[in-house]
């Protein structure tokens, strides 16, 4: 669906802008960029694999890039491919216009790991190393990261149930001041 | 879009997989779907007008409240966290069905068109704001290079490259609306006519008559504070919404650092790692701060150091304004005299600027005696940064006003010799001419003896400090940041310590000293806007080689910083600011407007007693009298008293149902841990730990107590825990009514399945986030329905 043509029809060009946050321009360039990704291949394919979108400057330096592409995906083995109506509400969560609730929304399901709707303490443990890199005199020790995510379940843990749902976790993010503007990628 | 006599056959073919698959009708609105059908059908064979009395009145109204819920829909799609295929699915149908339902709402026969007009015009207009918002958004000058060092040194750096362009946009409006209404009237009215001859030359004899210009010039330079307050309030205003309350800082420290300390903007690897370090020294040592709490080594000695520090500090401000006083009174002296050079000229401006640079850094350096925590310490920074600037600036503005009572004696001396001057040249005249009818030709103005005018001299300190101000600034990013970095890497072959590690190193962007001087900067645009309006275009000017210079400076010379600090609503903060420096600088301009004279000999406003009677005048003689005495009333102390009484009641009165509003979030906050608690108790068949709920329950009988559903009054910013209760047999959670009370801000979703699972199996009806769902499965409202 206009994936792979290398213009994109002026009608499916304004539905896009009802359904996205993006204007005019912004998926216009989207569209650019997506080819780009494809263009070197006689018979450019509708669904982009990870690796190379993996490759995109913006997501390069991103410790989550693998979950937004796993988020985002639509395909059915699970393997993090995108298509072009993907990659534009990918960008549309991510743009300056997004609303609070869709970030918090996608934010949620990024940082859950193990995709069963909440956050524990798993997934917790695995944000952490995300966030600290890779290296290992940049990690926790063990002893660090038990703190840590017992201080967090104690903060956003409402429910005391030692996971955080998604209400909690709208609650926790509707309070950051800092949240809106940090979770934007910009193309 | 059909027809509607073909419609019917294929409308009920086409309705029914559709509502199987369609997301989101409401039984109610189904059922008034297919009873529109059925008449729509029976209407067929019938003419117009008879197909409007068929429908009842009933289904009229739930026909219009399905299309207008249709269209809140569309509006509001792009907010629903769907699959793409999906959001476009829903919204075809649901454009159809306003398309086509649309016109048969459009009331009896003759209403009609105009009804079928009003819709187009709608969709014209809808269209046209679209496309303006397009427009507009592809005009916003600078998006590739903010985006480029957003990229490279994340986003609190380039928020303040996104606050210098706010500051160029408000300039440059600022800016037109002091040339297109004032300048260019004067000049299309030439000189030969001279709107006011004193404005172009100086001298004449007295006004006789009120001349709109005058008023006109007022008002504009009026106008421009009005506008830059009215600008940073709605822009303070919008950030409040996003930045959300502002109750304690340590509310969720470690959440927010867990989940939204990453910034998504970065591209840079080398940032990213910065960053990666930075957000592992920060989860240590708020984890160690955590431990920590209170260190109690030594707490007298501490507050000596700070009592000490702050002394030191308070002597450097007295030292700083003194030195102005001192320069300013200098300054007059060299007025005096003829043989200056230019740095006598500029020397106030100089010292002013320097000031400005030095003082900073010294603050710092003995700031380090306090040892307080970072983020309390750069407040206290602040803020001294702050102290120094104004104080500069009201020192300098005293000895500004020292001198321009100095020139108002003048200028009655002046004044004097005028008067006399003005007779000798009339006797003079009628003793050659021997005719004493001939009235005499006007002196020309250029002949006459000119007084000095202050407001002009006012003008025009203020543009020299401006200037100084902007060559200071320039400078010291040429050599702090250029030459440093130039020095770090060439010398850095020969030299014995590696310097880029060690001691001089690349220099950060200081984001916070540079938003102060825009501040400031700004505070003394305002000042001086009034007497040099030309001070607007150039602060223009210099706003825009600013973008340019610092962009290029930024991405040459400096590097991401080590500590990523983010002084949280820093945005806010830095309005807030801008503000209170509107505020204060409006000050001296309404001193100066109310209670000094103009100056005689030049300006628009002179022959005045005070500029503010340009407008008491026009009240008084152009505008009809009512008005007059409307004011007349409305100044009264009579009335403005009771007024800021009023205002002070309705501060104080917002303030407590603010404080209502967090009592009232904690009390939810309890009752939710309450709710958890019993059902963990029921669960394991313990004794209820709140006695009072074990009281009321042993003189209750043992019944299922189902809860009744809650109804959909919203209270800001509360969820529920409904999503929860429902996995709980029913009866389980009934002792509790909270769920009365509360609904969601967002419905939970994943009450029942996995998240990525939902596009496919979901069947209808088990919609995250759509608030409108009556959870056909008893979900998100937490009323168990089986």
């Amino acid at each position: 669906m206009g994936g792979s043509a290398s213009q994109l029809p002026k009608e499916q060009l304004a539905e896009y802008q009802e359904l996205t946050f993006l204007s005019k321009q912004e998926i216009l360039l989207a569209h650019k960029r997506f080819n780009e990704l494809t263009k070197d291949e006689r018979n450019p394919p509708t669904r982009v694999p990870m690796d190379k979108i993996l490759a995109l400057p913006e997501l390069k330096s991103n410790p989550f890039r693998k979950r937004i592409c796993h988020v985002f995906s639509t395909s059915e083995v699970k393997d993090g491919s995108l298509t072009f109506e993907d990659f534009l509400d990918l960008l549309s969560a991510f743009s300056d216009s997004a609303t609070l609730e869709i970030k918090s929304h996608y934010a949620f399901r990024i940082f859950d790991f193990d995709d069963d709707g909440t956050l524990d303490g798993g997934d917790l443990e695995k944000l952490v190393n995300c966030l600290t890199g890779d290296t290992d005199d940049t990690r926790l020790t063990q002893e660090e990261m038990r703190q840590l995510i017992t201080n967090i379940l104690e903060e956003s843990d409402i429910d005391k149930d030692g996971t955080v749902n998604l209400s909690e976790f709208q609650h926790v993010i509707s309070r950051s001041p800092d949240f809106v503007s940090s979770f934007k990628i910009v193309l | 879009m059909e027809s509607e006599d073909a419609e019917d056959d294929e409308d009920k073919e086409d309705e029914a997989p559709r509502n199987k698959r369609a997301a989101n009708r409401r039984k109610a609105g189904k059922k008034a779907k297919d009873t529109e059908d059925e008449s729509e059908g029976d209407s067929d064979s019938k003419t117009d007008s008879e197909e409007e009395e068929s429908m009842s009145e009933g289904e009229l109204a739930r026909l219009t409240e399905e299309v207008e819920e249709k269209k809140k829909l569309i509006a509001n799609i792009r907010t629903k966290p769907w699959r793409m295929r999906r959001r476009l699915t829903v919204l075809k149908e649901s454009q159809e069905f306003v398309d086509k339902f649309e016109g048969a709402l459009g009331g009896k026969g003759k209403g009609r068109a105009w009804f079928a007009y009003k819709m187009m015009m709608k969709k014209k207009w809808i269209k046209f704001q679209k496309d303006f918002e397009n427009f507009r958004t592809s005009c916003i000058p600078w998006d590739r290079k903010i985006k480029e060092v957003e990229s490279h040194f994340g986003s609190s750096v380039a928020s303040y490259f996104i606050f210098l362009r706010w500051m160029y946009g408000l300039n440059l409006v600022l800016f037109s609306l002091m040339f297109g209404l004032v300048v260019i009237p004067e000049v299309l009215m030439g000189l030969p006519y001279g709107s006011i001859p004193r404005k172009t030359v100086p001298r004449a004899e007295q006004p006789t008559a009120m001349d709109y210009s005058v008023l006109m010039d007022f008002n504009v330079r009026i106008g421009i504070f009005g506008y830059s307050l009215m600008v940073v309030i709605r822009t303070m205003a919008k950030n409040q919404d996003v930045g959300g309350g502002d109750d304690a800082d340590n509310e969720f420290t470690f959440s927010w650092k867990m989940f939204t300390s990453w910034d998504y903007l970065i591209g840079n690897p080398e940032t990213a790692d910065n960053k990666y370090a930075s957000v592992t020294t920060s989860f240590k040592e708020s984890i160690v701060d955590e431990q920590e709490n209170q260190k109690d080594e030594n707490i007298h000695l501490r507050r000596f150091l700070r009592v000490l520090a702050n002394f030191m500090i308070t002597c450097i401000l007295g030292g700083s304004g003194y030195l102005i006083f001192f320069a300013v009174s200098r300054s007059q002296e060299f007025a005096n005299r003829d043989d200056i050079g230019w740095y006598e000229k500029n020397e106030v401006e100089i010292i002013m600027s320097l000031l400005g640079l030095v003082c900073p850094p010294l603050f710092e350096t003995i700031a380090e005696l306090e040892e307080y925590h970072p983020r309390i310490a750069l407040k206290w920074q602040l803020g001294r940064i702050f102290a120094l600037f104004l104080g500069n600036l009201y020192t300098f503005l005293f000895a500004l006003f020292d001198e321009v009572n100095n020139k108002l004696e003048e200028e009655v001396h002046i004044k004097n010799n005028s008067v006399w001057f003005l007779k000798e040249y009339l006797a003079n005249f009628s003793m050659y001419n021997n005719d004493s009818e001939a009235t005499a030709p006007p002196i020309n103005p250029a002949d006459a003896i000119r007084g000095p005018c202050w407001e002009t001299s006012v003008g025009l300190e203020f543009v020299k400090l401006t200037v100084s101000d902007i060559q200071v600034t320039y400078l010291t990013i040429l050599i702090g940041d250029f030459l440093r970095a130039f020095i770090v890497r060439f010398l850095n072959y020969c030299w014995c310590w590696d310097l880029e590690a060690g001691f001089p190193s690349y220099g950060e962007f200081d984001i916070s000293g540079n938003v102060l001087g825009l501040v400031f900067n700004q505070g003394m645009i305002w000042m001086g806007a009034f007497y040099a309006p030309g001070l607007v275009g150039i602060n223009v000017l210099r706003l825009l080689s600013s973008m340019y210079y610092q962009c290029w400076a930024v991405m040459c010379c400096n590097v991401p910083h080590e500590r990523v600090f983010k002084a949280s609503k820093s945005n806010n903060f830095y309005m807030g600011l801008l503000l209170l420096i509107l505020f204060l600088s409006l000050l001296p301009v309404v001193y100066t407007i109310m209670s000094l004279p103009p100056s005689f000999d030049c300006g628009p406003f002179s022959g005045k007693a005070k500029m503010f009677d340009v407008v008491m005048e026009t009240i008084d003689l152009d505008l009809p009298a009512f008005i007059g005495t409307l004011f007349g009333y409305v100044a009264n102390p009579g009335l403005i008293i009771p007024g800021v009484l009023l205002m002070v009641l309705a501060i104080y009165y917002l303030n407590s149902v603010g404080e209502a509003y967090k009592n009232a979030t904690l009390e939810l906050k309890k009752k939710m841990q309450m709710a958890r608690d019993e059902e963990k108790n029921r669960r394991n068949n313990k004794k209820s730990t709140n006695q009072q709920q074990q009281d009321l329950e042993d003189l209750l009988p043992k019944r299922s107590l189902a809860p009744p559903p809650p109804p959909e009054n919203n209270t800001e910013k509360k969820e529920e825990k409904g999503g929860r209760g429902t996995r709980v047999k029913p009866g389980a959670a009934g002792g509790v009514n909270m769920q009365k009370d509360v609904s969601l801000a967002s419905a939970n979703p994943n009450a029942r399945g996995p998240v990525t699972r939902e596009p496919a199996p979901r069947g209808p009806g088990a919609l995250p986030g759509n608030p409108q769902e009556r959870g056909e499965k008893g979900r998100g409202r937490g009323a168990p329905r089986q």
